[in-house]
Parts: structure tokens; C-alpha cells; sequence
């Protein structure tokens, strides 16, 4: 039976069969993921579910009863091997072929392993899935003390839940600052500040060099330190998954090329989330997205252009982070900006970085400020006095007019 | 099972059967009412999840708490009966609520 068949089984998956229904389609959706679980949400992984403030059912997308009800074919622990475009069909590892009219790639990313002396002992973590952090969960019950190896977001979210509950906290990164990439020197600072404040060890200018063990970790190699941990989470990025594109002779670039349209380079196949290189007209230049909100937004443009329709994607990125009890919301990039204005005050945990660009508002890095955030997903690529913004004497309201 | 009643734009009806404990925006995603995008998955960080609730039902409801007013008062659209799904718990004593989606999500 062909119809619509999708490769992966993340938010993007779900969010793509769900918008299919949702329009009507009445064929066959066939989902193919190789994780054991449906389509979940990974934000909270490394926050409120390795915490154990939220148990695995609030973590899923929609119960696993959605897709029987809608006649969704969900097929969990299913690896797909090939693409063959020829015959219009995706083969599984256990041999099973399924036909489509058309196909979405949604193959996500996976974290950047580390290849250095020692990094298959036990007890050195990655986290991307509900399996790993059910693993980290179970590790952090026993562990005392924990390294860290990378000061990113995700890094830092582990940071948090594991000072709090207890554990001593080294945090490795090979940068001069953490959040190196993602973030300026301002916001690093306030960051580091934070969990200094906290009581986690931030090792900057930090290279790992090996592990040690016998067995299981029982120190982080960096040159010739040894720093003992029990526990390890290496938290260094992630690769976009477009294994499976490229071998179909799909083009890829830094992630599998789509158009406005998520159309890949055979109009057939589209693919969304993590795995694409997408045009952002907004911006004016391709992107390769980290993003549950890309992920949805190109879900819901693939689902109706595979019904024949006609929808671009246009959205400005936004991502957030939640580390102790704040929440950072952030809009574009800080990085394209030539001007940054804060507006509040740091030392109350509750301020904002705009970001101007030739006097125009291109990026925010709001801290337990919604508004902040909400206003600047609003006042994109618009002019505004900076004294202004900086003023918060002047409600953010005045300035939508 | 609580009787929670959506209503889209164009007046289509979807009556549910809701589960306690759930949000009212899990209610609306797991049972295809459009219009509820939900991008950052109940966190109160998108507000894609915007729906309209009359007083009688709004008295029922606890007031929205500082996030969700932060969130929905830079909403140009935004009116008397606003609030987030996502902020909103099912039980017992909203049986038989009716949310209204606005016309700006449809």
C-alpha cells in the first residue's frame, strides 16, 4: 500500500502525521522510528524528566492511542536502511519494504561522540533520547561526583539538575567561555556567574584528553590533570542525520538541502526538523536548526505542500533553555548583531539583551522575561531607539504601535 | 471524564472526553482540534495555544499566573477571555467547559 510513509519518529513525525490528518488526508501514514517510544518531546529530557519533575507521560507528544485512533501505522524499534527512489520505497534492517507517493525525511540529529583514549568505559553518558536519560537518571542515584564535558545548553541544563540534587559538579569546556557558540561574552558571563553561584565547577580553556577507569570512569583526562568523576555526560553537539538522503543521492549540505517548500531535490521527498539545510527568507540566508519549534513549523509546511499545497516557510527562530529556576527565551541570533541594549536588571535574575543590527532588533536573550521575548519576536527587523528599549520605565506595548 | 467542548472559528464543534490531569492543550493536540500549535509543548513559552473562555467558565478557572499574563498581554488580539491551553488542567469541576479558538490561530 503506498501513501505517505515518514522516516523517524521525533516531533517533527508527529507533528507532520498529525497536521496530515488534521487536513483531511484520509491514506495511508506510515511512521519508522528506531527509538522504542512514539514521538516525544526531547526539550525536557535533559531538564523537568532527568529531574523527575515530569514522569514519561507528560513527556510524550500525544498518547500512543493517538495513532492507532487516527489509523497512523506506527512502527517503533524500526530502523530503515535504504531509500530507493527508483521504486519509490524505504527498506527496513529486518527486510520490510514500504512503498510511498511520498516521503519525509525526519531523521533528526544525534549527539557528536567522543573518540579519545578510554571513552568506551562505562558510565560515560550522552543524552538525546529517553533511553539515555533513563540511564543518566538510574547513574545519578549512586554518583557523586560528575563531569560535564561541554559548557552548551544542554551541558548546563544537566549542570543544574545535578548540583540540585546533590552531586559535585565539574563542568569541561575547551573554549575560553561556555555557551562559546551560541552565545555572547555578556550572556557567558551571567551564565557562568550563575553556576559558579551555584556551586559548579567551570573549567574554561579545558580540552579533555582521555578517561580512566577500570572498567568503569573514575577520572577525566585533560592533559596532565585527572579530574576524578564517577559519572560522565559529554555534552558536544550534534550531527544532523542525512546518512539515509545521501546515499538516495539526495543533495545535502550541512544537512539535507530542502527549499521554502521542504521539498528536498526529488520533489517526492521531503524532510523537516534537525536534519534539514533550509532557506529562511526572513533572514536571508540558509540555516541548519537546533529547534522543536523549526521542527514543528516545517512538520506542519511539509504535511500540506505533500497534500499539494502551496506553503512557504517563513519563521523567525527562537529556542530556550531553562536552567534553576530560569528560563532564558531567546529570538534569532545575538551573533548578527552590532549593538546590544539591556534592558532590566541582572542582579535581579530578570533582564534582557536586545540585539540591534544597523538599529534594527535582530536577536533577543530574555532571562524570566516574557515580555521581552514575546516583543521581540514582534519587533523583528524593525528600528527602534535603543534608549528605549532600554528603558523600562516605557511599556514594551508602546512600541507594537 | 470531564466533557470539555472546542469550538473553531468557523463553529465546528469538537466534544471531547478529557482526561484529569491532562492540559487543555494535550486535550486539543491528541484529539486534532486545530488552530492549537503548541510549539514549545505546554512550557508557557510560545503562546501558540491561545484560546478564548467566557467569565462564567473563567470564574472556574484560577487566574492566570504571572508567565501566562506576560505571555498573552503582548498579544494584540488578545481579550477578556484569553488564555493559554496549556495552563489550564482538566478535573472534575470543569466538566462541560467550552473553549472558543480565536479567529488570529485559524
Amino acid at each position: 500500500m503506498s501513501g505517505i510513509v515518514i522516516i523517524g519518529a521525533g516531533q517533527a513525525a508527529g507533528q507532520a502525521a498529525a497536521s496530515l490528518r488534521q487536513a483531511k488526508y484520509e491514506g495511508s501514514i506510515t511512521i519508522l522510528g528506531n527509538e522504542t517510544q512514539p514521538p516525544y518531546q526531547r526539550p525536557p529530557l535533559s531538564k523537568q524528566y532527568l529531574s523527575g519533575e515530569l514522569g514519561i507521560d507528560r513527556v510524550m507528544v500525544r498518547p500512543e492511542k493517538f495513532y492507532a485512533d487516527q489509523s497512523i501505522a506506527l512502527h517503533t524499534g524500526t530502523r530503515v536502511e535504504s531509500i530507493d527512489r527508483s521504486t519509490k520505497s524505504v527498506t527496513t534492517s529486518s527486510g520490510d519494504a514500504y512503498q510511498y507517493d511520498k516521503l519525509l525525511i525526519a531523521t533528526g540529529s544525534r549527539p557528536r561522540i567522543l573518540t579519545i583514549p578510554g571513552s568506551d568505559l562505562s558510565g560515560i553518558h550522552y543524552l538525546r533520547t529517553i533511553d539515555d536519560v533513563d540511564g543518566i537518571r538510574t547513574a545519578m542515584q549512586t554518583a557523586k561526583k560528575i563531569c560535564i564535558v561541554g559548557g552548551g545548553y544542554i551541558g548546563l541544563e544537566v549542570a543544574a539538575v545535578a548540583v540540585t540534587s546533590g552531586l559535585q559538579v565539574t563542568v569541561l569546556e575547551m573554549e575560553e567561555r561556555i555557551l562559546q557558540r551560541v552565545t555572547t561574552p555578556e550572556m557567558s558571563e551571567y551564565y557562568h556567574e550563575l553556576h559558579a553561584g551555584r556551586g559548579v565547577n567551570i573549567r574554561v580553556n579545558t580540552g579533555v584528553s582521555g578517561f580512566e577507569g577500570e572498567g568503569h570512569i573514575s577520572a577525566v583526562l585533560c592533559g596532565d590533570e585527572a579530574i576524578d568523576a564517577d559519572l560522565v555526560i559529554v555534552g558536544i553537539g550534534i550531527i544532523p542525520n542525512i546518512e539515509l538522503a545521501e546515499a538516495a543521492g539526495l543533495d545535502c549540505n550541512n544537512g539535507i538541502t530542502v527549499d521554502d517548500h521542504c521539498r528536498t531535490s526529488d520533489p517526492d521527498i521531503y524532510a523537516a526538523g534537525d536534519c534539514t539545510n533550509h532557506p529562511n527568507p526572513i533572514m536571508g540566508r540558509r540555516l541548519r536548526l537546533e529547534s522543536v519549534p523549526n521542527a514543528m513549523e516545517q512538520a506542519r509546511v511539509s504535511a500540506a505542500n505533500m497534500l499539494g499545497g502551496d506553503k512557504a516557510y517563513a519563521s523567525v527562530p527562537w529556542f530556550w533553555s531553562d536552567q534553576y529556576d530560569l528560563k532564558l527565551q531567546m529570538v534569532g541570533f545575538s551573533a548578527d548583531g552590532d549593538t546590544s541594549v539591556l534592558r532590566g536588571d541582572k542582579t535581579l535574575n530578570q533582564f534582557a539583551v536586545f540585539y540591534l543590527k544597523d538599529g534594527k532588533v535582530v536577536s533577543v536573550d530574555a532571562v524570566n522575561s516574557p515580555k521581552e521575548f514575546m516583543v521581540c519576536k514582534q519587533l523583528y527587523g524593525k528600528t527602534v531607539d535603543p534608549s528605549v528599549l532600554a528603558d523600562t520605565d516605557v511599556e514594551l506595548k508602546t512600541l507594537l504601535n | 471524564m470531564p466533557q470539555v467542548k472546542f469550538i473553531e472559528f468557523n463553529g465546528t464543534e469538537h466534544n471531547i472526553d478529557a482526561n484529569n490531569g491532562d492540559s487543555m492543550m494535550v486535550v486539543a493536540t491528541s484529539n486534532l482540534v486545530p488552530g492549537i500549535d503548541a510549539d514549545c509543548g505546554g512550557e508557557c513559552s510560545c503562546a501558540t495555544c491561545h484560546v478564548l473562555i467566557g467569565a462564567d467558565w473563567q470564574a472556574k478557572l484560577g487566574a492566570a499566573n504571572d508567565t501566562e499574563e506576560s505571555m498573552l498581554d503582548l498579544n494584540p488580539d488578545r481579550s477578556a477571555e484569553s488564555r493559554l491551553s496549556c495552563q489550564i488542567i482538566v478535573s472534575d469541576h470543569l466538566d462541560g467547559i467550552v473553549i472558543n479558538l480565536p479567529e488570529f490561530q485559524y
